[in-house]
């Protein structure tokens, strides 16, 4: 794809994007499925930025999006009704636990690492679930609520105004998604893609594996807990199942069906795989097949996921 | 100019007349604007689990939903209106689901009633939703007392017990018959926790003993190491506070022990479609049910199971069943009777509503408490039994209780309704 | 925290209590003695699945993830098949059936992904597992449906062996019977040693004239028929209704990993060490016994990555 072709499509994007608000209505949607897809699209890119562009398969990437959201919603319930205040507090329990974890387990690889993901996963999951005092357990955190906005001048309701929550989650989308693109564009990011592409030869060519591994692991749960905290804000509430392995699976499916290997395919896979559950869920029960389906054709016939197969069409 | 004064005048008066022509014409056509605007049928959001563990619940409330919305669109609807159903899968687990549903069927579908869910953590989050938006909501079978209690909203209702009044009914009988020496088979999650909590309140009161308890995790698939605890203990009485999928694992499992031999097995909760999802040997215990089928005695139950069994496979219908149908009416006759969707007057409404007799099904007066917004039934307190004469007829009542007897008074359940300005 | 601190110091208390009444007298050695043979029985079982699932990820690289939908299958088939021909013959039938959907579904679906990375076989059995829970709930609906074992295996063994059931002790000689003959297939037919050569080096094996397609059928068939059987003991202990088997997939997993990647000795291993993990922990922890396989997984990966008996370099 050219160059051009790229920044047009990349306009293209943040034009549909900006806009989203005012034509999803046509098509049968409504702005908070519109977020939801954005916020789930943020989880998506960020478990991309390790899985297709480092070469990292991680399976328990619910876990920090699950910590966010309870950073989230617990701030806001218990300390101080404010929601960047809330997002700050998710983000920062998220990647303290994701250093944390990342540094004991950067040393597997493959499927080793995918099933140690799920195994810490899991682990936070059962003290969401058990620690039900503080976490409501499985009644979930609620009796909370994503505070207005309070910028001096302006005073901007996020609570009861759709489209001004969908802009605040575009902007924090915004902006990880182009700390994310501008990482990859570095050195850093080179680096990553070499170590992608054959891991030996990056760590014969003197590069510290281990390290560039770890960084990459936390800036992608760095991301993810950003969005498990806009999740737990777009729900006013927060359970135990953003923790769970299943969770993680969906961040897993959307990024392979939109495309692993570009940088906007997880975006495509969250849209689709959000819209089309919930098209197919109101049309009938069985939606699990057809979703089932969907599944098994995108992986046998359209492997570098819909965005892939743009691409080829598109032409080299 | 001459002549375009003369044409405009002439004009003037041409459009002067059209005008008129228009005016009149626009008084004879209101009633039909109107008609068009009651064409548009009131309609019912049901938010409820038809995918994963709880389906078969959600999918049985969702019959009893639809059965009432026949039987209401027969005598004419809702202020003269049609009444639809709009059923959105809130899946079993996926909170975040349930919620983008609720606000789907709110804001994409506008919805008059929002039902539902069988999940409590979900009934807990779409009532937060039903509350933003002002819409009337009325909570089918979410058991978590924080519903009607530390969670409770003005425009949220429920029509499922509170565990306070599941483990109120129930204990006397088994102080009475089985002996005062519990352990617990508790899942973890709120609403196992509080029934636990409503048995010690009432073991505390009549100088019983807790035993022992297990914690069990929720989708526990092996009870032996609490199965075995609980011989060890030597209660009179095991107390199983599983439900749905759990209940019938440790039950089966219970029966294999041999337990059910040697203690007496019991709990609060129970439902028909565990027992019959149970082996017929595990059909054991004395547990609580919030409906049952078999009421000879009690007018309008008869023809209620008969018309159920044609839109539910020829099956009895069940408590989910009851709780579907109750909700519908709920919403339908507080509309019918005020005669407005207003959500604030008719929630208000709605306090110390009684239900009628063809709607309770219940031998007692059946209504919406004020203070907490709780349906006060009848419990029916009663055993399991491997068959009936009735191939469905698998619990036999012994004792009915009254809900309000039962339940907590409002101080005690810690709701505070408040009231938008 | 009150929660956990109850069920902690039961034990002292209820002892004397017991023992005032000329209740059972029950040491804590006892009761651990007896949720060991307990959690050894569940651990058979555990392994059971395991080493269908294993066979499959030795010999062909794929993960599974129907193989939970597989097991419910095979308690539905039965259930269909019971008021035919008894239970003893749908214990023997049922699981040639499931085999026989494996072998279709290998023959026109998981063969196109052979050589590809793991990850695209976990998504399109990721997506056949929602066909599978949505197909038995259009067929046999959503409600529990009532399974019925043999009258004389359901109570315990005897008042001395209090806390054993028939039940249990023919799942765990049924699984040692498996188990042997697996063995025996693995050892003493032809393919059996094609399966074993195949798992260490397939390409040679090809050279050598083997069928490797026919191979790989054969042995997911395999894999699926334990599956099946697994299955069809499950619904005598958990109530049968369509996710019978996805709280089931997850400990297949780990019982794989504890065990060591590529061995089946290991994977029986790890079954029954998850089993008895999880069944000690009842004593002392109960909400915990699902969650300490997760941090029996997260140690072992931590400590000795390729399990108990796996070989270093499996699976990357």
């Amino acid at each position: 794809m050219s160059g051009l072709d790229k920044r047009a499509a990349n306009a293209l994007i943040w034009l549909l994007l900006l806009t989203m608000p005012y034509w999803i209505g046509w098509i049968g949607g409504y702005t908070s499925l519109g977020s939801r897809v954005l916020v789930l699209a943020l989880a998506a890119m960020s478990l991309n930025f390790l899985l297709g562009f480092t070469g990292v398969l991680s399976f328990g990437h619910a876990a920090y999006f699950g910590l966010g959201a309870y950073g989230a919603g617990m701030t806001i319930k218990y300390l101080l009704p404010s929601t960047p205040l809330g997002i700050l507090v998710g983000v920062l329990v998220g990647t303290v636990a994701a250093g944390v974890v990342g540094a004991l387990i950067v040393r597997l690889r493959g499927v080793y690492f995918a099933m140690v993901t799920i195994a810490f996963g899991q682990v936070f999951y059962f003290i969401a679930y058990r620690w039900n005092s503080v976490t409501g357990g499985d009644d979930g955190l609620s009796g909370w609520k994503r505070m207005p906005l309070d910028l001096g001048s302006a005073h901007v309701d996020i609570l009861n105004d759709d489209k001004a929550f969908y802009f605040l989650v575009l902007i924090c989308f915004a902006v990880a998604v182009g700390i994310m693109a501008a990482l990859l564009r570095s050195p850093f990011g080179r680096t990553l893609l070499a170590i992608r592409e054959n891991e030996r030869r990056a760590r014969f060519l003197g590069i510290p594996i281990e390290r560039h591994i770890w960084l990459s692991w936390v800036i992608s749960c760095l991301f993810v807990s950003l969005s498990g905290a806009l999740y737990a804000l777009l729900n006013n509430f927060s359970d135990p199942h953003n923790l769970h392995w299943s969770q993680s699976g969906d961040f897993v499916i959307m990024a392979v069906l939109g495309g692993m290997r570009s940088f906007w395919g997880p975006l495509i896979g969250a849209a689709i795989f959000v819209v089309l559950q919930d098209y197919l869920s109101s049309l009938t029960d069985n939606w699990q097949s057809f979703i089932g389906l969907f599944f098994v054709l995108v992986v046998l016939f359209f492997p570098r996921g819909v965005l892939g197969m743009i691409r080829r069409r598109a032409g080299p | 100019m001459t002549v375009k004064d003369s044409s405009s005048k002439k004009v003037s008066r041409r459009t002067v007349l059209k005008a008129a022509a228009t005016v009149g014409a626009l008084q004879l056509v209101p009633p039909f604007i109107i008609k068009a605007r009651g064409e548009e049928p009131i309609k019912f959001g049901l938010n409820d689990p038809f995918t994963g563990t709880y389906a078969e619940l959600g999918t049985n409330e969702k019959i009893g939903c639809e059965y009432a919305i026949a039987e209401i669109n027969r005598k004419g609807g809702i202020l003269g209106r049609k009444v639809e159903l709009i059923s959105e899968d809130s899946t079993s687990a996926d909170t975040g689901q349930a919620v983008q549903k609720a606000r789907k069927l709110i804001q994409r579908d506008k919805v008059d009633f929002l039902l539902g869910n069988v999940n409590s953590a979900m009934a807990l989050a779409i009532g937060q939703v039903s509350n933003e938006f002002k819409v009337l909501h009325i909570v089918t079978g979410g058991h978590t007392d924080a519903v009607t209690g530390t969670d409770c909203h003005w425009n949220v209702f429920r029509v499922c017990n509170t565990t306070r009044m599941e483990t109120n009914s129930v204990s006397a009988t088994l102080f009475k018959k089985y002996g005062k020496r519990f352990y617990f088979i508790t899942p973890d999650y709120a609403f196992g926790h509080t029934l636990q909590q409503g048995f010690e309140a009432a073991l505390k009161a009549n100088d019983g003993t807790e035993v022992g308890a297990s914690l069990t995790p929720l989708g526990a698939t092996d009870y032996s190491p609490y199965l075995i605890k609980a011989q060890a203990a030597n209660p009179d009485v095991i107390i199983f506070l599983t439900a749905g999928q759990d209940a019938v694992n440790s039950l089966k499992q219970a029966v294999q022990f041999g337990l059910n031999k040697k203690f007496h097995i019991a709990g609060a909760q129970q439902e028909l479609e565990v027992l019959e999802g149970l082996p017929p040997e595990a059909r054991i215990g004395t547990w609580v049910f919030e409906w049952y089928w078999n009421q000879p005695k009690v007018r309008h139950v008869k023809e209620f199971v008969a018309g159920m069994r044609k839109v539910n496979h020829g099956k009895v219908p069940t408590a989910r069943h009851w709780f579907g149908y109750v909700a519908v009416h709920t919403c339908a006759m507080v509309a019918n009777e005020h005669k407005t969707l207003d959500a604030v007057r008719l929630a208000k409404a709605l306090e110390g509503f009684t239900l009628p007799p063809e709607i309770a099904l219940m031998p007692n007066k059946v209504f919406y408490r004020a203070g907490d917004h709780q349906l006060m039934p009848d419990l029916y307190v009663g055993h399991a039994v491997e068959k009936g004469p009735v191939a469905e007829d698998l619990f036999r009542v012994d004792e009915i209780v009254k809900g309000v007897d039962a339940a907590l008074p409002v101080e005690e359940t810690g709701c505070k309704v408040t009231w938008p300005a | 925290m009150r929660k956990i601190a109850g069920s902690l110091t039961w034990g002292p208390a209820f002892r004397v209590e017991a023992l005032a009444r000329g209740g059972r007298n029950l040491r804590m050695t006892q009761l651990i003695l007896f949720n060991v043979f307990n959690g050894l029985i569940i651990g058979a079982f555990y392994a059971l699945m395991a080493l269908g699932l294993s066979l499959i990820l030795n010999l062909s690289g794929v993960i599974n993830f129907a193989h939970g939908g597989f097991l419910a299958i095979g308690a539905y088939l039965a259930f269909a098949l019971i008021p035919h021909i008894g239970f003893w013959g749908a214990l023997l039938v049922a699981p040639f059936l499931t085999a026989a959907i494996g072998l279709v579904v290998e023959r026109f679906l998981i063969r196109r992904l052979y050589g590809r990375d793991p990850l695209y076989s976990l998504l399109l059995t990721f997506g056949l597992a929602f066909i599978f829970e949505d197909g038995t709930r259009y067929i046999w609906g959503p409600q529990t449906l009532p399974f019925t074992v043999p009258d004389w295996l359901n109570r315990p063994l005897s008042d001395q062996y209090f806390f054993l059931t028939g039940y249990r002790l023919f799942m765990v000689l049924l699984v040692v019977a498996v188990v042997v003959g697996l063995f025996l297939i693995l050892n003493r037919t032809r393919l059996g040693m094609r399966i074993r050569a195949g798992t260490g080096d397939l390409e040679t094996v090809s050279t050598l004239g083997v069928n490797v397609r026919i191979l790989r059928t054969l042995n997911f068939g395999l894999g699926i028929f334990l599956a099946g059987l697994a299955g069809v003991l499950a619904a005598g202990m958990l109530g049968l209704q369509p996710t019978i088997g996805s709280t089931l997939i997850m400990p297949s997993f780990v019982a794989i990993i504890v065990g060591g990647l590529g061995s089946l000795p290991g994977t029986l291993l790890g079954g029954l060490l998850i089993g008895v993990a999880s069944g000690v922990t009842g004593v002392f922890f109960p909400s915990a016994s699902e969650a300490v396989i997760y941090v029996m997984m997260a140690l072992v990966l931590m400590v000795r990555p390729q399990g108990l008996f796996g070989e270093e370099g499996r699976i990357q």
